[in-house]
């Protein structure tokens, strides 16, 4: 029936370039040596491993190649900024700083300490999603060993003042580590401008592989290491390299930091041709996070009386991909602890829907979508009974 | 997804959606913090269900099993309809994943309370099944709400 596929779920994850997966290839067969070994094939992939480094170096303005560890992804990168800070630095201090709306990566790695004697505390946002930095810095205690803030929401794509907190930090000489996952490829990244001093990405956001991801450490910045074993990563970061995934996550980063100004545009177009759209022709939507200061291809809005997931499931049907922070789709009785964070009332935070839009999107799908969001609302409204007691005045 | 096709059929063409005005018997049950609302209307005639039609505010299982209950509940007795269950809801619907039994179990209380309001207008007391559920899903501890069954994380 609906052959048509559009997507609009970014935000999940990406496909891979063609550019990057050409650069992979090679690196699955002919050099498929190990990295560490004496002989051609492998030393070939050493170089290919370094290249790598410095490459993801100069897109995201680290001083050293050296600074940049990979992961087998963001999430693993996250664990270990958070845990190894923790373990490193636990006779210094047991406080860590973080906010109520980071990804799982952070906050179940948080809430892991907590249950290891870690004290842990949550910074609110206001209601566009934003952290205020003076908030950080009344957070702040003598032991307190680390803050932990994202760069950008993955779910409200709310952009922090990461440079602000990173100047609270240095001023109370705490460690900053910030999640990026979300920024990288979309937002410009200096770890050096920002002065943070810890820093995760995820290749699959910027249309490199999955299972590939990095830890920026600024030099001098002392963490536990997570995973034991070989010398991997000098010494930090043990298991025989992944050399096509970090082939690959280079490449797409390098793509992305050259692309990043088109790349910005044609999705904050996309976005915004979307939004106009749904606000002029839907009543009763509200727009979730903050109106400019968010990721250019991330739009979240909750439609009043309906359901996430069945606007989910009807758009499907029409052949569009999205994402939301229903609770029916988090697979918890709760809605999704961002929208909660940023305010929201359960019945409006149900009724989410976050599209993320890429660089193969086009007006014409923007177009379709509000079409179809047009119909299916309507169409749910006409099946609520909360839209049945709002046009009755109940 | 994980739904059946039965599911998903009642979902994108629900039956019986909507309201009756003059309706003998109507009951709601959730709400809109969990996310699930139903409210179903009853036209009952000599003691038989000759309409029944609902509204749902909830997800696609809320709407599939809300249309369910209204077909299986239509042309039966009272006494017929009391002892439509979850689980036949769920059957016929060929199943439902375990995060969503619930709302089997709110399709039943929705009939259940739809025939409670009935029974009260027309002074029929009786000793109701149910009291009626307006809390939040897995809160009164009657049913297997299936909540804990899921542990996934996007």
């Amino acid at each position: 029936m609906q052959e048509r596929v559009i997507y609009f779920d970014h935000a999940a994850t990406t496909y891979v370039k063609p550019e990057v997966l050409e650069a992979m290839i090679p690196y699955f067969t002919q050099n498929f040596g190990n990295a560490s070994s004496i002989y051609s094939i492998g030393r070939q992939n050493r170089n290919a491993i370094e290249d790598a480094r410095s490459t993801v170096a100069k897109s995201i303005g680290a001083q050293n190649p050296s600074e940049i560890y990979f992961t087998g992804s963001g999430t693993e990168a996250d664990n270990w900024a958070i845990k190894g800070t923790a373990l490193y630095h636990q006779k210094k201090g047991k406080h860590i700083i973080t906010s109520t709306i980071e990804h799982p990566a952070v906050l179940a790695t948080c809430e892991f300490l907590q249950k290891q004697g870690f004290v842990i505390t949550y910074i609110p946002v206001d209601n566009e999603g934003l952290v205020n930095p003076d908030d950080v810095d009344k957070a702040i205690r003598p032991d307190t060993i680390l803050v932990t803030i994202m760069m950008a929401n993955n779910e409200i794509g709310t952009i922090q003042p990461i440079k602000e907190i990173a100047q609270v930090c240095k001023k109370h000489g705490v460690l900053f580590h910030t999640d990026a996952v979300q920024a990288a490829g979309n937002i410009p990244i200096n770890v050096q401008d920002l002065g943070v001093d810890m820093l995760s990405v995820s290749g699959h956001k910027f249309y490199g592989p999955k299972g590939t991801g990095m830890l920026y450490i600024r030099k001098g910045v002392r963490i536990e290491n997570l995973i034991h074993g070989g010398h991997q990563e000098r010494n930090r970061r043990a298991g025989t390299e992944n050399v096509p995934g970090i082939v690959g996550f280079a490449k797409a980063l390098e793509l992305a930091t050259l692309n990043l100004d088109a790349h910005y545009q044609k999705l904050y177009s996309l976005r915004e041709r979307a939004l106009k759209g749904i606000f002029e022709r839907i009543p009763h939507v509200r727009l979730n996070g903050h109106r400019e200061k968010r990721l250019p291809g991330n739009l979240n809005v909750s439609f009043e009386f309906v359901e996430g997931e069945s606007i989910l499931l009807m758009l499907d049907m029409k052949g569009i991909k999205a994402s939301s922070g229903s609770a029916c789709t988090s697979g918890s009785l709760d809605p999704s602890h961002v929208l909660l964070a940023i305010g929201l009332p359960h019945e409006i935070a149900h009724g989410s829907l976050r599209l993320s839009f890429g660089e193969q999107n086009t007006e014409e799908e923007v177009d379709y979508l509000v079409d179809s969001l047009v119909e299916i609302i309507d169409k749910l409204r006409r099946m609520s009974p909360l839209y049945e007691d709002y046009v009755k005045g109940v | 997804m994980m739904y059946s096709e039965k599911v998903m059929d009642h979902f994108s063409n629900p039956r019986n959606v909507g309201e009756i005005e003059d309706a003998d018997g109507v009951g709601q049950v959730g709400n809109a913090k969990c996310g699930d609302i139903m409210k179903m209307y009853l036209k009952i005639e000599d003691g038989i269900i000759v309409d029944a039609k609902f509204k749902t505010f909830g997800c696609g299982a809320a709407v599939a099993t809300s249309s369910m209950a209204t077909e299986l509940i239509k042309g039966k007795t009272i006494k017929e309809a009391e002892q439509i269950t979850n689980k036949a809801v769920m059957e016929a619907l060929d199943g439902l994943p375990p995060a969503k039994v619930h709302c089997s179990v709110l399709a039943e209380e929705a009939i259940a309370a739809a025939l409670k309001d009935y029974r009260e207008r027309h002074g029929l007391v009786e000793d109701s099944r149910y009291e009626g559920c307006a809390g939040c899903c897995g809160g009164c501890g009657a049913h297997d709400h299936g909540h804990d069954l899921e542990n996934e994380e996007d």
